[in-house]
């Protein structure tokens, strides 16, 4: 890429403002109330739960919604309405910690494959060939090896997302450094930890939070297809995919146990992929047209 | 153009090659004796030894290696340990619901997707475009069970038109094959579909943007005519690009739909091989998967250069 003379600096990340979000984008504000209330039902589940999430009751199996079971009981009796709750800790916990680790893992990889001509090379090799790995296969083939626990989840769905901010970051990287600011910067003498930290790591933050977001989202969705498929969160944790896969057993009886925590893992879903879209609008209008 | 095609031929060795490889290095470096792991919680010491033999785990890292590659290059992909019969055989036996299901899906995706992403964007910011969009934000959120359930219950047992769940080879009734195939793709679709109409819009509205497209407005073109023959085809290329690379997500899919309509496809061939620790039929299945994934992406590449004059290399 040749330097231009008249290469103009990338427009400085504008601040975030709530009051904006909310008038400009009320979809994504509407997306943020939803996940709020999710969040603060998972955060205060012990509380917010009615029954005990895994007290099996046997005279009370099955029972339709209503009455002293909001949700209806699954099987062994136990009140669906607190395990949904319970289960969202679940879901949350896991969808942040693979947006985290992926993130952490990627942004240090797409620096490196960004500044590295060797490094790249290799890479991105690897990151071609984990991308032609659909995600679910080889989180399930990673599932197959260790005895399943919820760390071994998170490990298992981060693997197949980091590729996607990997190169999202060498892209930035790549675009960044040929600015003509950074230039200056390193023709004055800048070292090369502070020039990625001042200069080069600023740029990536707005798209990798806009990533993060919907990397949690799908982290969410493919924990339940984990647990749904009996390869995910050990079965005796109620995560929604748990119960979902328990209540297919008996979805002529009682369809409700496939309902609400479908529902509810839906919502949480949506609610994320919609703060996400919001949030690429406010961030980033450079990247809004692409998806 | 003849060393284009040459060279992007050649790229396809890598990615496989790393895809050996993380397949490869995946159950040897997985924490603990892999043998012990593949052979389960009530295994005797004979039964490790039994495996470990079987699947070379006793000999040095790089001669594993190259034995088995050179055992893939000759088309063997391994033995099940379970089932003790070539993992190919296996794959091949279950490919016929699963291509039925992912060419359905894509073709019901397609064809819905890209009028749609075109309304969107054709009317962009109108309610028709936010109602596409909220719509398909929403499909692209639900979980492929709950719409699945969903189906089953309203079509399947309420109004008793469709069977429940299986598979009928096409070769043994056409229209049961059908009949079976409707439900689940109605399923996938409607995910694979949402997906397909967001870039759709996308890459429209940028062409939409261009010069030419407010040229052939002036030269009083029918407005489907612009949309069509100048802005899609202009946008095809990402687009058919998204599609190439969606085919890794929607296998991804096609794994838990075939599990919600016990479908007895590659997905649940994966799932019994995991139940069971049989670790070269997983093995076997992600090296196919991986493989299709890199040649259908190939042909869409060599396709578009062949399509396209501006794609020269």
């Amino acid at each position: 890429m040749s330097v231009s003379l008249n290469a103009s600096a990338p427009a400085a990340p504008r601040r975030f403002r709530p009051a904006r979000l909310l008038r400009r984008h009320p979809g994504a504000a509407l997306g943020g109330l939803v996940l709020l209330l999710l969040v603060l039902s998972a955060l205060g589940a012990p509380w917010i739960a009615t029954h005990d999430p895994i007290e099996m009751n046997v005279i009370d199996r099955m029972l339709p919604p209503g009455g002293d079971y909001l949700f209806g009981t699954d099987a062994y009796g136990r009140d669906l309405f607190s395990r949904v709750v319970h289960g969202g800790r679940v879901s949350l916990l896991i969808g942040l910690a693979v947006a985290l680790a992926s993130t952490v893992l990627g942004l240090a990889l797409g620096v490196i494959a960004g500044y590295f001509r060797l490094a790249d090379a290799i890479i991105m090799r690897v990151m071609d060939g984990l991308m032609a790995i659909p995600g679910i296969l080889l989180a399930i083939a990673l599932m197959s090896l260790t005895r399943a626990s919820l760390w071994v989840v998170v490990v298992a769905i981060t693997i197949p997302e980091i590729p996607r901010v990997v190169r999202l970051v060498r892209a930035v990287v790549l675009s960044v450094r040929e600015q003509t600011y950074i230039q200056a910067a390193a023709a004055i003498g800048t070292r090369f930890p502070r020039l990625m930290r001042r200069h080069i790591l600023p740029n990536t933050f707005a798209p990798l939070i806009v990533q993060a977001t919907y990397i949690c989202a799908s982290a969410v969705l493919t924990e339940s297809y984990l647990s749904f498929l009996g390869v995910g969160t050990p079965p005796e944790i109620p995560s929604w995919g748990n119960i979902i896969a328990e209540g297919r057993l008996y979805v002529q009886l009682a369809f409700w146990n496939i309902l609400f925590p479908g529902i509810a893992l839906a919502l949480m879903v949506f609610s994320i992929n919609v703060l996400g879209d919001g949030l690429r609008d406010a961030l980033d209008p450079r990247l809004a047209r692409r998806l | 153009m003849g060393s284009y095609i040459l060279l992007r031929v050649l790229a396809t060795i890598p990615v496989m090659a790393v895809v050996a490889v993380i397949v490869f290095l995946m159950l040897r470096l997985s924490p603990g004796d892999p043998a012990a792991i593949l052979a389960g919680d009530q295994a005797t010491a004979e039964d490790i030894a039994l495996i470990r033999e079987r699947l070379g785990l006793d000999q040095p890292l790089l001669q594993q290696f190259v034995l088995w590659v050179g055992q893939l290059l000759r088309g063997d992909l391994g033995s099940s340990i379970y089932l003790n019969r070539p993992v190919l055989g296996l794959i091949l036996e279950r490919v016929e619901p699963t291509l039925a299901l992912s060419v359905s899906t894509m073709a019901f995706a397609v064809l819905l997707a890209v009028p749609l992403g075109v309304l969107a964007a054709w009317r962009a910011g109108s309610w028709v475009d936010q109602a596409i969009m909220a719509l398909s934000v929403l499909a692209f959120s639900l979980p492929v069970f709950l719409i699945g359930y969903g189906l089953v219950i309203g079509f399947a047992l309420q109004l008793d038109l469709l069977p429940v769940q299986g598979f009928v080879s096409l070769s043994e009734d056409p229209l049961a094959f059908a009949r079976h195939l409707v439900l689940p793709t109605l399923t996938l679709g409607l995910v694979y579909m949402a997906l397909l109409a967001r870039i759709t819009r996308a890459t429209m509205l940028e062409v939409l943007n261009e010069d030419f497209i407010r040229t052939a407005r002036a030269k009083g073109l029918a407005e489907p005519r612009v949309l069509i023959l100048h802005a899609l085809k202009n946008a095809s290329v990402p687009i058919v690009t998204t599609i190439g690379v969606g085919i890794a997500m929607l296998i991804g899919g096609v794994v838990v739909t075939e599990s919600v309509f016990a479908i007895p496809g590659i997905g649940r061939l994966t799932i019994e091989a995991v139940l069971q620790r049989d670790y070269p039929i997983i093995q076997g299945v992600i090296l196919t998967v991986a493989g299709v994934y890199v040649l259908v992406n190939l042909a869409i590449d060599l396709t578009y250069s062949a399509l396209d004059p501006r794609i020269r290399y």
